[in-house]
């Protein structure tokens, strides 16, 4: 591999439970972070929703696995994890309904994040 | 950076966030279900028309063709592209976000 | 140029497969090279080898061997693959089953990686 770190970013903008794409963002996440790569994870959109705290998914009978974004930055080596700030309040999720510590930006600025990358991955 | 849509607009927020994102200098590319987005007559030809100003528009020919939408019904400003133009097209820009 | 693809989508509820088969073959004639190509998500079922469509139909198992005796990688992540019955019994001898590390391998060493 090269020398340089790779900036690569995780776009984020599925909701969590309805399909699986989240749930296995999550595991590639987390794999991708025990590479020492410079690892960013952006939620836009629906995506915002995986982020919202109070999530029990018991009684679908499904693993609560976003509560994995609570230790995501500080067990892992997750660079960055951004929150688009238009996207929240286009669904009336406030900052602090969030379950973890994120960056919230506007569009516009998560858009030069973006510039910056080497490579996204769309989930 | 590329940008490609290849979900329907009628059923996916992917042509609309995309658009909230793109800058210009951005190419967009349309395929699969994305190709609806392109038609002339339909709910998001003027849209992806008033975005072709700011960046290069394309759409995936054989997908097109595949759905029985003819070149003439296909806003003026998409320029079509067979898949050796996808290829360079992703070839062209530095990084593509599938939407 | 190097490419490399990631395909998330199911081959049988998606045409993202087929479209990343016509990308590859419409890449690898203008003289690219396809590094790899990971199947995550549902696409993990692209390597079974039990897959049996009807005749007339597009078939995955010709479209994956035509992809390898060209050189390209086909990659069934692990643990996707594990979880929907794809392991080392189960896989196509056209495919290989390794972890995302692979998927960050393509990301880091291709000039281009596109997702289908």
């Amino acid at each position: 591999m090269k020398d340089q770190k790779a900036k690569i970013m995780f776009v984020c903008r599925t909701a969590p439970y309805g399909t699986i794409y989240e749930q296995e963002a999550i595991e590639a996440m987390i794999m991708f972070s025990s590479y020492e790569q410079d690892i960013s994870v952006a939620f836009i959109g629906d995506g915002v929703f995986s982020l919202k705290k109070g999530q029990d998914p018991s009684l679908i009978n499904i693993k609560n696995f976003t509560q994995t974004y609570l230790v995501l930055k500080d067990d892992f080596e997750i660079s960055h994890l951004y929150v688009e700030k238009e996207s929240l309040e286009e669904r009336g999720v406030r900052e602090e309904d969030l379950l973890a510590e994120v960056e919230v930006i506007p569009r516009a600025e998560l858009r030069n994040k973006i510039d910056e990358m080497k490579v996204l991955l769309p989930f | 950076m590329l940008n490609i849509i290849k979900k329907s607009p009628y059923e996916s927020s992917a042509l609309s966030d995309c658009l909230k994102y793109i800058k210009s200098g951005d190419v967009i590319l349309f395929t699969e279900d994305g190709i609806y987005a392109v038609k002339k007559e339909g709910a998001f030809g003027k849209l992806v028309s008033d975005a072709s100003q700011t960046c290069a528009v394309y759409y995936l020919f054989p997908d097109a063709e595949a759905r029985g939408i003819k070149s003439e019904e296909v806003i003026s400003l998409a320029k079509p592209v067979d898949y050796k133009g996808f290829v360079d097209l992703v070839g062209d820009s530095l990084k593509s976000m599938t939407w | 140029m190097k490419f490399g693809i990631l395909l998330k989508e199911s081959p049988y509820n998606y045409q993202a497969f087929d479209s990343v088969y016509n990308f590859a073959n419409a890449a690898l004639e203008m003289g690219h090279e396809i590094i790899g190509i990971f199947f995550y998500d549902d696409a993990v079922y692209v390597g079974n080898k039990y897959l049996e469509p009807p005749q007339g139909e597009r078939n995955i198992k010709s479209y994956i061997h035509a992809l390898k005796s060209k050189g390209v990688r086909l990659v069934i992540c692990v643990a996707a693959g594990k979880r929907r019955g794809l392991t080392q019994n189960t896989v196509s001898e056209s495919a290989e089953i390794s972890g995302l590390g692979q998927l960050l391998e393509l990301s880091i060493e291709s000039d281009r990686l596109i997702t289908f």
